[in-house]
């Protein structure tokens, strides 16, 4: 094997190796996570955040615009207070409503934005003034069954 | 009776005692055998060609094993991961499957294990061999430092090996998932590649994968070349050598791997 | 015949090591060394002048290998000194200790080829890392090397391919590549065919005499060495118990030289590894 053989290969592998991690890059996962800062920030207060994480997508008309950046507990008001990071590229009206939803059943947990009809826009920093707190499951189901008991007559209530 | 019992119990533990001390003791020597690579790298790199010629040898002929490796375990995640995804009615989120599989883990940990097996043992009888036939004291003998010009391109030529070939597994890995899930079994091409590109961020896993695989690279290359140039040099020398070569790669592999992924990949806690 | 390289390329291929040039090329006095706890060397006192070519001759395993060692910087001693030029190697800075080697040329006992290389990358190696020759001159050299043993044909060849003898011709090559002024022969004529074994012998010799280098031979072979060496030290169990030039050898009445030189099994180096005596150890189960 002389040297410029070697040198050829080499080349070639190096190449096809940084292709793969390319690949990875573009085709595989989404780079949208690189730009963090490119965004501003939005503020919204919950009962019950149900199964929602950090880096949970914020979307609108399903469409991704966001990411969860962060989540907190409020220590006065005992609701969560989670920071939204929106693209800059869309504006939200003054009366924006942030939902939690679920993509399908078994889905992951997303921040649904719906815009009204202000004029006025939400600015970095502004708090979304109502939200609707994620379905749990679990109350679902014990409030099924506490109206079902009722129904047939109060007797012997499930829970 | 009870005293032979008690000498045979004392011989056993003052072995282990051995044991324990000669492998900790090796461990010293090969942390402060790293510190004296890096620290005569800077020849390995001026003259270049040295270190390109050792990419060569670990890193272009394992790209068949590699490859074939990952395409068919791109394919058997495939297969297995449709099977238990269908009960769930999840089977769409296939692609995610076999693309976080393999980038974050199998990618990184077989690329390793098979590195070590095929490349990290040859260098080890390569370096050993050379030990054995004194090449290595006429090098000193002659005034050139094998540490610099043997020692340290092989050790660099597989940190770099290493990352590309566990990214080309993956990359294979994951067209063998593609392969299997849109054209053998019949998942929508559209939902295979998009939950993907949904559910895979470059940071962290990617990049992580990436973290691995040079974790792993340094791993097996040191082991690699510290068993070969501490090897006795006698034929059953060369051959231990070997072995502990593979094994101990195997498992410093595992091992960092589940350290790393403790650190990494917290199971998405807030 | 060996072509000496001319005077510009030995300024060229020399460095600032200091070296004192009334002193003897090596000097050991009262060395001892061990491995582990084993002794191996015992007060060994030897002097070897400029330009001569002295045998260290001895038994298998008395030590001998272990001198070469020491005088190459590889070892160092428990006590004694060990001088070359003038310089006391064990006390060398590592840098020093380098400049120092590349004045060296060492004959490894099977060759120690490089064997990813062929023979001319062989000899041309120590040419390369050392000097800052152009590739012409290099390949220039390295013909001049292998015409000086015989193997200019033989250039191309890997040292997988090559005999036992040919091997052993190219190192020696490759030793006198950089014109040492110190060679060391670790064994040059162990395990050659009759004819290597004359060649060998001539090449050590007269390279010694054309390039004016200083020879140090480690062999138990006697008949080689009388014929071409200028001083002999035998060595047996650790000690120097005999020396002289070859005539004075030959004429000895010393009973380890005349068990040595005449090739007896029994004398002053007994046939019998130590044991318990024999008809104890024949008849220890009869009752």
């Amino acid at each position: 094997m002389n040297r410029s053989a070697i040198d050829l290969w080499v080349g070639i592998f190096v190449a096809i190796g940084f292709g793969a991690i390319l690949f990875m890059a573009l085709k595989v996962g989404n780079l949208m996570t690189l730009d963090r800062a490119a965004g501003y920030r939005l503020e919204a207060s919950f009962d019950n955040i149900g199964g929602l994480k950090l880096r949970a997508a914020a979307k609108a008309a399903g469409v991704v615009i966001g990411r969860v950046e962060a989540i907190r507990l409020n220590p006065k008001t005992y609701e969560a207070l989670v920071t939204l990071r929106v693209d800059n590229q869309y504006q939200f009206t003054r009366d924006t409503i942030a939902s939690i939803n679920t993509s399908g059943l078994l889905g992951e947990v997303y921040v649904a934005l719906d815009a009204g009809g202000d004029t006025a826009m939400l600015k970095d920093g502004d708090r979304i003034g109502k939200t609707q707190s994620a379905v749990v499951i679990e109350k679902l189901i014990s409030q099924f069954l506490f109206d079902k008991a009722a129904e047939s007559g109060g007797g012997g209530a499930k829970k | 009776m009870s005293s032979d019992v008690m000498f045979g119990v004392a011989h056993f533990l003052r072995r282990i005692g051995g044991a324990v001390t000669g492998s900790i003791s090796r461990l010293g020597f090969a942390s402060r055998f790293l510190v004296a690579i890096v620290w005569h790298s800077p020849q390995a790199f001026r003259r270049i060609h040295l270190t390109i010629r050792e990419i060569y040898f670990a890193g272009v002929l394992s790209l068949v094993i590699i490859l074939m490796s990952g395409l068919f375990v791109g394919m058997v995640l495939s297969l297995q991961g449709y099977e238990t995804l269908k009960r769930y009615g999840a089977d769409e989120q296939l692609g995610i499957l076999v693309a976080l599989s393999l980038v974050r883990e199998l990618g990184p940990v077989m690329a390793g294990l098979l590195f070590a097996s095929r490349a990290g043992s040859a260098i080890t009888a390569e370096i050993g061999l050379m030990k054995t036939t004194e090449q290595l004291a006429a090098m000193e003998m002659m005034a050139v430092d094998p540490l610099a010009r043997v020692i340290a391109p092989r050790f660099w030529g597989g940190v770099v090996s290493l990352p590309l070939l566990a990214a080309l597994f993956s990359a294979f890995g994951i067209f063998g998932g593609y392969l299997v899930g849109v054209r053998l079994i019949g998942i929508d091409d559209g939902a295979f590649w998009g939950q993907m590109k949904a559910g895979v961020d470059f940071w962290p896993d990617v990049t992580n994968g990436i973290i691995k695989s040079l974790v792993f690279g340094v791993a097996v290359s040191l082991i690699a070349v510290f068993e070969g140039y501490d090897a006795k040099p006698t034929a059953e020398g060369v051959s231990t050598a070997t072995t502990r070569t593979v094994v101990m790669s195997s498992l410093a592999i595992l091992a960092l791997d589940f350290v790393m992924t403790v650190f990494m990949f917290r199971g998405g806690a807030q | 015949m060996p072509a000496a390289v001319p005077a510009e390329f030995h300024t060229a291929l020399t460095d600032t090591c200091r070296l004192d040039p009334d002193a003897a090329a090596i000097e050991l006095a009262d060395v001892s060394f061990a491995y582990d706890r084993r002794p191996v060397l015992r007060g060994i006192t030897m002097t070897v002048p400029r330009g001569k070519i002295v045998a260290i001759m001895g038994g298998s395993g008395c030590g001998k290998t272990t001198i070469l060692r020491l005088i190459g910087g590889q070892l160092k001693p428990k006590s004694g000194k060990v001088l070359v030029a003038g310089q006391s190697v064990p006390d060398l800075e590592p840098d020093a200790l380098y400049a120092l080697r590349r004045r060296f040329g060492m004959l490894f006992q099977f060759g120690a080829l490089f064997t990813d290389m062929s023979v001319f990358e062989n000899i041309a190696f120590p040419l390369r890392e050392h000097t800052e020759l152009p590739e012409e001159l290099i390949r220039d050299l390295v013909l001049m090397k292998l015409q000086a043993v015989g193997l200019r044909g033989a250039a191309q060849f890997m040292p997988a391919e090559l005999s036992g003898g040919m091997a052993r011709r190219v190192a020696l090559a490759r030793a006198i590549a950089l014109d040492p002024m110190l060679v060391m022969y670790d064994e040059p004529f162990a395990g050659l065919d009759p004819i290597s074994l004359g060649v060998v012998g001539q090449i050590i010799r007269q390279l010694n005499d054309a390039l004016g280098t200083t020879s140090v031979v480690v062999t138990h072979d006697v008949y080689e060495s009388l014929k071409i060496v200028d001083y002999l030290y035998f060595v047996s169990e650790g000690k120097i118990v005999a020396e002289g030039t070859p005539d004075a050898v030959r004429a000895s009445k010393d009973p380890f030289v005349r068990q040595f030189v005449d090739g007896e099994a029994d004398g002053p180096v007994p046939f019998h590894y130590p044991a318990r005596a024999y008809s104890k150890e024949l008849f220890a189960n009869v009752q």
